[in-house]
């Protein structure tokens, strides 16, 4: 009998089961029980533990026949923005309230039919509109790193801030997030822990509940690059019922992992050296690209002129989608309705229903998006802001014209911040988090976030390696060799 | 561009979200923050450029025009908070 098997990555523990070494079942149980005693993350907020030992027991039949696929008897937990049957699916919204799906999520779907174990649902920033997990309905998810003995309870990050907390305490094998401007990625990089966006169309959205819908992306949470490019094959492929969706054929993404980098071309962007940046964040990158080189890349400076205007651009097209994919939440359908007084009409009913269903920043970023699509406005803020994107898309294409490969950068401006240091500063200050994530959603491109170092506090700092479209396979083998060059191993003290 | 309360008021309604008065002052402001931060975009010289309607570039698929799915009345009722008679309720929109 193996010791904390919940500690296992997903490579770990397929080989384990492959050998007979263990099961599905004791996997599971594993995952349950540090579940159980893990209440004070409040990672994990609906709990499914009978589907969970009905899938085990399912999977372990299926391994004991032979020929079983990758992901097979290997527990995960599902971000809550996954609709699945018959479980809530709330997306961190009170407006979601008491909702159960009559359908699967494409996504989720295939990690079932591959065999996974779903142990529950993920706590996450409200539709996915945050990045430190507190806009959420069902309170702050906790980080399990602290600042050395300092007690003061850390944001994992976000929005798929309880699925990065719930990989890096050992609760599950493996997470699946989603990326609309960061929310894999800085949530990886805030916990010590992997996350990589595919290329925009490489995962299915169906049925996962839609921020804005042209940047939206899922992708894995793990505890290595080798187990993200497990579970992005068993996450990615063509679905008919995503209009988006692309049709191509899904590599074997593990098989193409060699982390030979000898002879690729590295781009350093001089645009992501921001004013006011940590020395440690400097320092880490600096120490990123010394790896690169070691490992027999080539390095070259480049420049992405329209950096700059990503974030703002961004602030226009997601609260405009959003502005439209939410209006779907009126109090009709599914979900919450606000209790009517007598002679309220169905106005009453839309503006009660949304007023309390919607938090502060999710009521904010819907109105904006309003504001921008507005008449007088649309060409001002939204075209501008489309034309914005263009170019940014274009300074990504013409660098990759130019031979380069990938290109390294640091993944979030800071290491996780406490929970609550930010509720004074303006919402801009929040926004800031995803400066360097936000770009790759916009030019719809694969970005992976890799845990590279420690803080003089002892924290997690994650570097980002950016990919050609639909090449990541290639960007997973180059985010091995920079995983290998890094070393990375720290792990959370427990004290939850 | 500056918000006032009243365009606040204007946007909150086209949103069709609930803003009590005196909430207003606090949201211009917020949307005044948040605009003056977006208002950089001008400064990106955008003369000829298309605005983005794809981020990959892809014609949008299209399916034979035939029923795939249906007969699944009390599935799609099954969350509404108001449903009777095989409807979906609301309040009276009508005199």
């Amino acid at each position: 009998m193996m010791t904390d098997l919940n500690s296992l990555g997903l490579s770990g523990a397929r080989d384990a089961l492959r050998k007979g070494d263990t099961t599905s079942k004791e996997l599971t149980e594993a995952c349950l029980a540090a579940i159980e005693g893990a209440g004070a993350l409040n990672a994990f907020v609906h709990h499914t533990p009978q589907i969970a030992m009905d899938a085990a027991a399912a999977a372990d039949a299926r391994i004991a026949g032979g020929d079983a696929p990758a992901m097979c008897g290997l527990p995960i937990g599902i971000k809550d923005l996954f609709c699945t049957r018959g479980v809530p699916s709330q997306a961190g919204s009170r407006i979601l309230e008491g909702f159960l799906p009559e359908y699967e999520s494409t996504v989720s779907q295939k990690l079932a039919d591959a065999g996974a174990v779903m142990l529950g649902k993920l706590n996450m920033d409200e539709f996915a509109m945050g990045s430190s997990n507190e806009t959420s309905v069902y309170g702050n998810a906790v980080n399990p790193w602290r600042r050395g003995n300092d007690d003061a309870a850390l944001t994992p990050g976000g929005s798929s801030g309880g699925s990065a907390a719930a990989v890096a305490a050992d609760l599950c094998l493996a997470a699946t997030g989603t990326d609309t401007g960061g929310s894999i990625r800085q949530p990886a990089a805030f916990t010590g822990t992997v996350g990589i966006k595919p290329t925009y169309g490489r995962c299915s959205r169906w049925g996962v509940v839609a921020f804005a819908s042209s940047l939206d992306q899922a992708g894995p949470m793990t505890k290595s690059v080798r187990d993200a490019a497990i579970m992005l094959e068993a996450m990615a492929g063509f679905d008919p019922k995503d209009s988006t969706s692309a049709e191509r054929a899904v590599p074997d993404f593990e098989a193409a992992m060699t982390g030979d980098i000898r002879g690729k071309t590295i781009g350093i962007p001089r645009e992501y050296r921001m004013d006011g940046m940590p020395d440690e964040i400097e320092a880490l990158w600096q120490d990123g690209i010394a790896m690169m080189k070691d490992a027999g890349a080539k390095i070259v400076d480049i420049s992405l002129p329209h950096t700059k205007y990503a974030l703002p651009a961004y602030y226009v097209i997601a609260p405009a989608e959003a502005s439209s994919n939410l209006a779907r939440y009126d109090g009709v359908r599914y979900g919450h309705r606000a209790k009517l007084h007598q002679g309220d009409g169905i106005t009453e009913m839309y503006e009660k229903t949304r007023a309390e269903g919607f938090g502060p920043e999710v009521q904010r970023r819907v109105m904006i998006g309003t504001y921008v699509l507005s008449a007088g406005f649309y060409d001002a803020y939204y075209n501008r802001a489309r034309k914005v994107r263009t170019l940014i898309k274009r300074d990504f294409e013409q660098v990759f014209d130019q031979g380069i490969d990938a290109i390294l950068t640091p993944a979030t401006p800071s290491a996780a911040f406490g929970l609550g240091e930010m509720t004074d500063a303006d919402p801009v200050a929040m926004y800031l988090n995803d400066v360097f994530t936000v770009t790759v959603n916009l030019a719809g491109l694969p970005g992976i976030s890799v845990p590279a170092g420690l803080d003089k506090q002892g924290l997690p700092l994650g570097l980002q390696l950016i990919g050609r479209p639909w090449e990541e396979a290639d960007l997973l083998s180059s985010a091995y060799a920079l995983e290998q060059a890094a070393g990375f191993v720290a792990k959370p003290g427990k004290w939850w | 561009m500056s918000i006032d309360e009243s365009t606040a008021a204007r946007v909150a309604k086209l949103a069709r979200i609930k803003v009590e008065p005196q909430a207003l002052p606090a949201l211009a402001a917020e949307f005044n923050t948040i605009l003056g931060f977006i208002e950089q975009l001008s400064e990106v010289d955008v003369e000829g450029v298309e605005p983005m309607t794809s981020v990959t570039p892809q014609v949008l698929r299209r399916r034979a025009d035939e029923v795939t799915d249906g007969n699944q009345q009390d599935k799609i009722l099954s969350n509404a908070p108001d449903a009777r008679e095989g409807f979906f309720a609301v309040p009276k929109v009508m005199e």
